[in-house]
């Protein structure tokens, strides 16, 4: 992963190209969210990209831990329901609380931070910037667990690291549905009726501007632009020296122990947004579906992206969720295109043919989409002139024939 | 402390005859880890594969068939996912197996999921286990008896084969060092599919034993015995049979007497904290070998 400077006017048209394609991305999301007609695509483009974004930032921040960091963990699932019951806690408004909590026998808890927002700012932006509040209290909640969690379990290696890790996701799941804690949590009931996505949309002299998609899509790119600017920094630097080799890392100066602790909480803290994210996206949260297939799903989709390359996370959780939810719908139809009837086409066969795909991925091209590279334009531009990497082969190939031609001193 | 014996012999009971079907499954984690280095996440999801082909035989065929159809299906489902995931990643790292291995676990339950079309499907009833009978005061199944018998007899015939037979002796030394015993001629290949074989013999036998108390199979419900399981091995130092035994009982009987004081909630997290206490104070287990990092 070696880090070649470019001349600065190169990286500027980089930097400028970059920022036109997001402006102009956030302008289309803008014109779907408020203009575009509601039509099947628009209908399956909206929930799609919400729930991909908020995947992106989970894989991201699982990336961090275990492509940046070399920490096999497979607690996400666990911060992920902190975060999500932190988030629905903090949000149901006063009025619902007896309704939600029901079962429960009512509720200890008698505030929420988007209504107190919205009695002084105003009801949309109310409910708006107190959903943002919520969603970092829980990444700091999911942040704090993970500290307490870390000092025991970072001292552990590779797989036990892992096992240990995905005890405490199963812990975590299990104090939750406590029916002791019911009054909190809600026990093994469901909570509801807290700030939604739908519910994002901000009064402007009397026209609604709404963000149903924009939002989770810019929270998880703003997270994930915060964790490409840690890994290029001295802390990522240590992280990747880390994972290279402990030992070393530890004979350079690294203390070891600190900077496990800071990648842990950090990815925890993400993945309790994330879990923020998915509440909201859910608009009902139950701890019973924080399984650990859940992390294994978000693992799948670090291994289809590639260990060790955010873009890659990002494009594999779009890929999935999008082939999941939408293009691969058909294969539980019962037919194809909707015409020609084909008998194994029933429920549950789109899930079988993912999976057999991501076991050809893991076994075959265990690099997945992008190994450890990142996108970049000028990786875009090098692909659109020279797609298969004909002229690449070609090249390497002629300087390896002139290192031959010199009695490959060069070599040895 | 009789009375208190009393009161709870149903749970004692069940605690062992849990034990018991944990200490079966258990075997197929520690001999692989101990031969691979590997945790085989898609153990836990055979042995629902075993419960779900023994729901379907039962429908074609008698009893006496479809035991040991069982049994040979799994065996062969075990050697075909160790030939077809495990093996082409031989030389890869340890975390390649590893998701490989997660992802062999999403395929089968995946698989199950599309085969029995997400319906919970009925247990058969298997004619001698499912007798009930009363033991001091406390009605119970057959199997309740069957399963520790069963498993010790399996586990001293299992250790014997290990210490007396040729491939025991192979799969010794490979679990000692990989490349050493390569090097004495030992074919790895063979060893490494014996060690799936005897584990997904012995996660059959589990099956058909720990789902005669379950009235259903649904395709996750490997993944909660099977991690128990796991935790048994590591509890009782990963690679010892002996201590996977050891392991698995107190598991079984620790979370069922957990269940009695009405904790259910935590029967599950019982065993995870189990594993987090001994990572920290004893990595290596009860009867674990110390391994030591060589830089």
């Amino acid at each position: 992963m070696e880090k070649t400077l470019k001349p600065r006017s190169e990286k500027k048209t980089e930097n400028f190209i970059a920022i036109i394609c997001l402006v102009a991305f956030y302008v289309l999301l803008f014109l779907l969210d408020n203009y575009l007609p509601r039509n099947s695509f628009t209908t399956m483009l909206i929930p799609v990209l919400q729930k991909s974004s908020i995947f992106a930032l989970v894989c991201v921040s699982m990336n961090l831990l275990n492509g940046f960091t070399g920490l096999f963990s497979l607690g996400q699932a666990g911060f992920m329901l902190i975060g999500a019951y932190v988030y629905a806690m903090l949000s149901i408004p006063d009025e619902y609380r007896e309704a939600v909590y029901q079962y429960s026998g009512g509720t200890n808890i008698h505030f929420s931070i988007p209504e107190m927002l919205q009695g002084v700012i105003g009801q949309s932006a109310g409910s708006f910037f107190g959903a943002i509040i919520c969603i970092i209290i829980a990444g700091i909640i999911a942040g704090i667990f993970a500290a307490l969690i870390g000092i025991p379990v970072l001292r552990l290696k590779s797989d036990y690291l892992a096992i240990a890790t995905l005890g405490f996701a199963e812990i975590i799941r299990a104090v939750f549905q406590w029916d002791k804690l019911g009054k909190i949590t809600n026990g093994s009931y469901q909570l509801r009726k807290y700030t939604a996505f739908t519910d994002m949309n901000i009064n402007i002299g009397g026209n609604v501007i709404k963000f149903t998609s924009i939002f989770p899509v810019f929270i998880a790119m703003l997270c994930i632009l915060f964790i490409i600017l840690l890994i290029n920094s001295s802390y990522g630097r240590a992280f990747k020296a880390i994972r290279d080799d402990e030992i070393a890392a530890e004979a350079m100066g690294i203390n070891l122990f600190k900077h496990k602790q800071m990648s842990f909480i950090i990815s925890s803290f993400f993945a309790g947004a994330g879990g923020a994210l998915l509440a909201m996206y859910q608009t009902t949260i139950q701890a019973m579906a924080f399984k650990t297939a859940m992390t294994y799903e978000i693992l799948l989709i670090v291994v289809i992206g590639g260990i060790g390359s955010i873009s890659g996370s990002c494009i594999a959780s779009f890929l999935f969720i999008a082939c999941n939810e939408w293009w691969l719908r058909f294969l539980d139809s019962g037919s194809l295109f909707g015409i020609v009837p084909v008998p194994f086409f029933r429920d549950g066969f789109r899930k079988v043919v993912f999976s057999v795909v991501i076991m050809v991925i893991v076994l075959f091209f265990s690099k997945g989409i992008m190994g450890d590279k990142e996108i970049s334009f000028k990786g875009i531009g090098g692909f659109l002139k020279d797609p298969f990497g004909a002229k690449r082969r070609k090249a390497k190939k002629a300087v390896a024939a002139a290192a031959a031609a010199e009695g490959g001193e060069g070599n040895e | 402390m009789i009375e208190f014996l009393h009161t709870n012999m149903a749970y004692l009971l069940n605690g062992i005859s849990v034990g018991g079907q944990y200490a079966l499954i258990a075997i197929g984690y520690t001999m692989v880890y101990g031969v691979l280095r590997l945790i085989n996440f898609a153990h836990g999801d055979v042995f629902m594969v075993a419960g779900l082909v023994m729901i379907y035989a039962t429908t074609a065929m008698p009893m006496y068939i479809s035991i040991p159809l069982v049994l040979v299906a799994t065996v062969v489902l075990g050697f075909l996912i160790e030939r077809a995931a495990y093996r082409p990643l031989r030389s890869a790292p340890r975390m390649s197996v590893m998701i490989s291995a997660i992802g062999v676990s999403y395929l089968l339950q995946n698989c199950a999921l599309y085969f029995t079309g997400g319906l919970p499907q009925v247990y058969p009833s298997i004619p001698f286990l499912s007798e009930s009978v009363t033991i001091w005061g406390a009605t119970t199944k057959m199997v309740t008896i069957v399963t520790p018998i069963l498993t010790l007899v399996l586990v001293i015939i299992l250790v014997l084969l290990l210490k007396y037979t040729k491939i025991g002796m192979a799969m010794r030394a490979v679990s000692k060092d990989f490349e050493a015993s390569q090097l004495m001629g030992i074919k790895i290949d063979m060893v490494i599919s014996a060690t799936f074989v005897i584990g997904c013999f012995l996660a059959a036998v589990g099956s058909l034993l720990y789902f005669t108390n379950y009235s259903s199979v649904i395709p996750t419900s490997g993944a909660m015995p099977g991690l128990k399981a796991f935790v048994a091995a590591v509890f009782g130092g990963i690679g010892s049979i002996p201590g996977a035994v050891i392991g698995a009982f107190i598991i079984g009987i620790c979370e069922n007497i957990i269940k009695g004081l009405g904790w259910t909630t935590f029967s599950d997290a019982f065993s995870f904290a189990l594993l987090i206490v001994i990572l920290m104070v004893k990595p290596t287990g009860i009867f674990g070998e110390k391994a030591t990092d060589k830089v």
